[in-house]
């Protein structure tokens, strides 16, 4: 040990200390022991487990309830992460230029970022409400869905209209992070792309997207690891119904719900959360690798 | 500049095409507020009635009183404030210790703080609700606040403005006797200001936010914060939907004003992550 290490060790030491023991409290124990309970069959407390070995793991991943979870969570990230992106992408560029006026439309278009998941779960709740809600009142003669029986009672609609929701409520975010990278682009590339005879679209296909990639799959990203961690707008919409075919029940749902059929069992609750573990690890890799990408297209 | 001018027709057409979708997006919190601004009859009897007229505080003063709000946004405040302040000094005190001083295991201890980063609640929230059950921390503030001090993310941004300060200031300083704590309260934290309200700012509104972990481990009304407070409305019937609306309202205004205050820090801390500079 040097002597410069020596002398900085307790120091260090201290500094670290509250964040390290937290971490370890918080973070590092449960994740062990999640994964130890992941071979038990408990209580919800987690006294009286018994073993039932290690492949519960995959019992619980091959199980009925597991696998639509699964399915809902994936459809959910497909519904909600290509209108996301390109409604964001379109608002930016829309916004992005210079017109009078254009600094209130950008506050609007990034206002909803002010709504937390809970906030934005309760308007459309209230606006798709099938008997008094505003949306059912006005357009249930093109779709009667709305008031019969509801959009978010309907087995068939009842995951698009969380979709809605979600979407709605994370434009302000796509739509802030889309326009900072907008202005991050040369304008010397559009002047040379104009001069060059290219119009508006082609200049749109040619610069703005190659130049946008890095931070489209960045957002990318967030917005399908926020699927996959959706459980506030669950619970306040749909509980994961409706029942029996509960076609809007997450993983995040299926693990903490409190109509949730493993709710008193900590042994079947930490397997499924150990295996939302393992694919959020997944889209965590996939998104240093997107950072990586944007620093080699940033230089 | 030439091609960002956009003239005659083509102005219009975009204007039209910028305030419909203005209206798009901003016409459900409009609907939301006209219902929550008119009494309990008139939201029943014409919800398409969304002209501003017959306002009336009534409702909102309603919702104020059967939803407990003041005690929720107490518990909030609280909890969102001291997680702010815990997260930023944490932060400081690692960032310090990992950009400016040298030990053994460094780098095994800094990869040890980003690998936090890869494990969400969502997957510890199981075993935590234990353990505050063990600690008798159900229903307190501590066990709202606690486990959430102790960030990776805040330590690695705050790292990354540290490293960006030159090693001879550091040097120069301690010639002169200045001490670690003097130089990171001193230079090294009024340098990074604008990463520190930043990271102050989406510290404040992520806590603010937080659904899962409250619900967890509250289940009194003392100590509910505002996001599950929302929840008990739900039930309310339909006579008394406007209730929901209102209490939507007073739920969404304070985060409404503080991001128009802190407009420029919200932005700066949104884009770290996806835009360069």
């Amino acid at each position: 040990m040097s002597r410069r290490s020596r002398r900085d060790l307790p120091v260090a030491a201290a500094m670290l200390a509250p964040s390290l023991f937290l971490m370890i409290v918080f973070v590092f124990y449960p994740l062990g022991r999640t994964i130890w309970f992941g071979h038990m069959r408990c209580d919800a407390q987690g006294r009286r487990c018994r073993d039932v070995g290690w492949d519960q793991y995959i019992r619980v991943f091959r199980s009925r309830e597991f696998q639509n979870a699964l399915g809902n969570t994936f459809r959910l990230a497909l519904l909600t992460v290509p209108l996301g992106l390109a409604l964001g992408i379109g608002l930016a560029v829309l916004a992005d230029k210079h017109l009078r006026g254009i600094g209130v439309f950008r506050t609007i278009f990034s206002s909803t970022v002010a709504t937390s998941v809970a906030v934005a779960s309760l308007v459309w709740f209230v606006l798709l409400q099938p008997q008094v809600g505003v949306l059912p009142d006005m357009l249930s003669k093109w779709f009667p869905v709305l008031k019969q029986p509801g959009l978010l009672n309907d087995p068939n609609t009842a995951l698009p209209a969380v979709a809605l929701s979600s979407i709605w409520a994370g434009l302000g975010f796509t739509f802030i992070v889309m326009t900072a990278a907008l202005q991050s682009i040369p304008r010397e590339l559009y002047e040379s792309a104009y001069v060059d005879g290219a119009g508006s679209w082609r200049r749109f296909t040619n610069v703005t997207l190659p130049m946008l990639s890095p931070t489209i799959l960045f957002v990318t990203v967030v917005m399908t690891t926020r699927a996959f961690q959706a459980y506030a707008e669950i619970d306040l919409l749909t509980q994961g119904g409706p029942n029996p075919q509960r076609p809007t029940e997450t993983i995040p749902y299926l693990i903490y719900g409190q109509s949730s059929f493993i709710r008193n069992d900590i042994g079947l609750k930490s397997a499924s959360a150990v295996l939302l573990f393992l694919i959020l690890l997944v889209l965590a890799f996939a998104q240093f690798r997107a950072l990586e990408k944007r620093v080699h297209y940033g230089n | 500049m030439a091609i960002d001018v956009v003239r005659g027709p083509r102005k219009v057409g975009r204007y039209v095409l910028l305030v419909v979708l203005a209206v798009v997006v901003l016409g459900p919190i409009y609907a939301v507020l006209m219902q929550a601004l008119k009494t309990g009859t008139d939201a029943i009897n014409h919800p398409e009635s969304l002209l501003p007229i017959n306002l009336t505080l009534s409702t909102i003063k309603k919702a104020w009183r059967i939803g407990d709000f003041g005690q929720l946004l107490v518990n909030s405040i609280v909890m969102s404030v001291a997680v702010t302040i815990g997260v930023v000094v944490t932060s400081l005190l690692a960032a310090f210790a990992f950009a400016f001083l040298e030990f053994p295991g460094k780098k095994f201890f800094f990869a040890l703080f980003l690998a936090t980063m890869l494990v969400p609640a969502e997957v510890t929230v199981v075993v935590n609700q234990r353990t505050i059950d063990i600690l008798g921390w159900k229903n307190s503030y501590q066990g709202l606040i606690i486990p959430l001090l102790a960030t990776g993310l805040g330590t690695f941004l705050v790292r990354q403005v540290f490293l960006t300060i030159p090693k001879e200031l550091r040097e120069a300083a301690s010639l002169d006797g200045v001490g670690h704590l003097r130089f990171l309260w001193d230079v090294a934290a009024p340098l990074s200001r604008p990463t520190l309200g930043a990271l102050g700012l989406l510290t404040f509104l992520g806590t603010w936010n937080q659904y899962l972990w409250p619900q967890a481990i509250i289940d009194d009304r003392e100590h509910r914060t505002v996001q599950i407070g929302l929840k008990s409305l739900t039930s309310a019937d339909l006579n008394n939907l406007n209730l929901v609306t209102a209490g939507t309202v007073i739920a969404a205004l304070p985060i409404f004003i503080m991001l128009v205050l802190f407009q420029r820090q919200l932005v700066r801390g949104l884009t770290a992550g996806a835009v360069k500079g």
